[in-house]
């Protein structure tokens, strides 16, 4: 009885949206408010299939969602991105000399690294390598970044979403995540839980807002608005835009520290990317 | 102040209403539709009010659904400086509300939110 209260007594607080009201929840803690907050606002949703974005909760844009996944846009964008993991540098290695040699790391990332003391990204990890072999980096948001990501994120399918807060430092930069995802921001005064947790569902016009919960899995993402690949971070921006809110450089510390709170929220789900989005 | 900026302009409408009755009748029904029909624009389009977004309005062309339909809004906001409110800051009546402030974040100026609300009268 007195858990269910307390549970409620946070999931309300998630619903309003006061992040500072959880400040002393810990991660497990969060998730399990998650669950039941999503579990209740759509019931006999299976939490794997929050790994699907809207379509997981809208019958009618999934039909034609799963036409579209028959035949994918993102197919060829898969094999220029094997093509980049094989291509070997001027200095003759190539991607595997960073990754353990497999590109099927989805699950290692984000993470925190003890020694740096910061959340390294796959995208970041990836320009680290090329940097480390005398390569130029990549641009973050669009781009060949994304050819390469699909390949990875493809190879990694099945992979379930596991990361992992290993001290103080770390757990610092999830509630710095975890603050940002709820405080409001920009002229139209919006948090990004606002509209993927409160409002979760709903219309906004013709789009209906996704739920955070599996926000992390399928990238990167096709779109038919960008018609092209985008990561994680190029959403970001746009939600910034949409916010009316200056929007942030990809893969900057507090992109990355959101990303780590948000794909920590997605633990248990399986990696699907790439995928495609409206 | 933020009543003060209302009860002004509240008071002007009042004034050129009063203005347009005494002499031009047929005129002031004219600027009474274009200032309504302004209105409307202001809050269908996206760049502007965008209140189609999250509100159900008339003939408005896919509605969000975020907040409650727009509708019989005198029954319901009899007193213009409840409504005028909500647009102002919504945050003063739920904390947690989705609904911009429209007048506090300088999204709409004061003269747009007059319209929208002139033509909310007529829903
Ligand atoms: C005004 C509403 C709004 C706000 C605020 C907002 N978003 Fe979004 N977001 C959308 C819409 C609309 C979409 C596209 C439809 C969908 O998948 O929800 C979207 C999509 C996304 C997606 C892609 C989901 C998928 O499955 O492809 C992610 C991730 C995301 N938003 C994260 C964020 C983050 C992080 C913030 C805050 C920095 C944020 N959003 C703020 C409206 C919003
Ligand atoms: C992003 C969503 C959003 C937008 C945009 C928005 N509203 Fe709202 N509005 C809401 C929500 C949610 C409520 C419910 C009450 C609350 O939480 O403040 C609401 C409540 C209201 C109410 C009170 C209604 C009632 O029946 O009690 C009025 C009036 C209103 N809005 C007018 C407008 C107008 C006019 C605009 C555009 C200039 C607008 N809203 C734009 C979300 C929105």
């Amino acid at each position: 009885m007195k858990k269910t209260v307390l549970l409620t007594v946070a999931a309300v607080a998630l619903l309003a949206g006061y992040g500072a009201a959880f400040a002393d929840t810990s991660p497990d803690q969060d998730l399990k408010t998650w669950h039941t907050y999503f579990d209740k606002k759509f019931p006999g949703v299976d939490l794997q299939e929050y790994s699907n974005g809207v379509y997981a909760i809208d019958k009618v844009s999934r039909d034609s969602w799963e036409a579209i996944e028959e035949f994918p846009p993102y197919e060829p964008m898969i094999e220029d991105g094997e093509a980049m993991w094989n291509k070997p540098f001027a200095n003759g290695k190539t991607y595997a000399s960073c990754f353990h040699g497999t590109p099927a790391v989805a699950d290692k990332f984000p993470y925190w690294d003890l020694s740096r003391k910061m959340v390294i990204s796959l995208p970041l990890a990836i320009n680290e390598c090329r940097k480390a072999n005398g390569e130029k980096p990549l641009k973050y948001a669009k781009g060949p970044i994304t050819r390469l990501l699909a390949y990875m994120a493809y190879e990694s399918r099945g992979q379930v979403t596991d990361v992992k807060i290993p001290n103080k430092a770390a757990m610092a930069a999830y509630k710095d995540g975890r603050r940002y995802y709820f405080t409001r921001r920009g002229q139209l005064n919006f948090s990004c839980a606002t509209c993927h947790v409160q409002n979760a569902g709903m219309h906004v016009r013709t789009d209906i807002l996704s739920p955070a919960l599996g926000h992390t899995t399928g990238w990167p993402v096709y779109r038919s608005k960008w018609g092209d690949l985008g990561t994680l971070h190029r959403r970001f921006k746009g939600c910034h835009k949409q916010m009316r809110a200056k929007p942030p450089k990809p893969q900057i510390a507090e992109m990355r520290n959101l990303e780590y709170f948000l794909t920590y929220m997605s633990n248990g789900i399986e990696y699907n990317g790439p995928s495609a989005r409206k | 102040m933020r009543t003060f900026a209302g009860l002004t302009a509240s008071a002007l409408s009042a004034l050129v209403l009063v203005g347009s009755i005494t002499l031009l009748p047929a005129v002031a029904g004219a600027a009474d539709v274009e200032r309504t029909k302004q209105g409307k624009e202001l809050a269908f389009n996206r760049k502007k009010g965008n209140c189609l977004a999250c509100h159900m309005i008339a003939d408005g062309v896919s509605p969000g659904d975020l907040g409650p339909p727009l509708v019989a809004m005198k029954g319901r906001f009899p007193d213009r400086a409840k409504l005028r409110a909500q647009l102002e800051n919504p945050m003063v009546n739920n904390p947690d509300t989705a609904m911009p402030p429209f007048g506090k974040f300088k999204i709409l100026s004061d003269d747009e939110i007059n319209k929208i609300i002139d033509y909310l009268y007529t829903l």
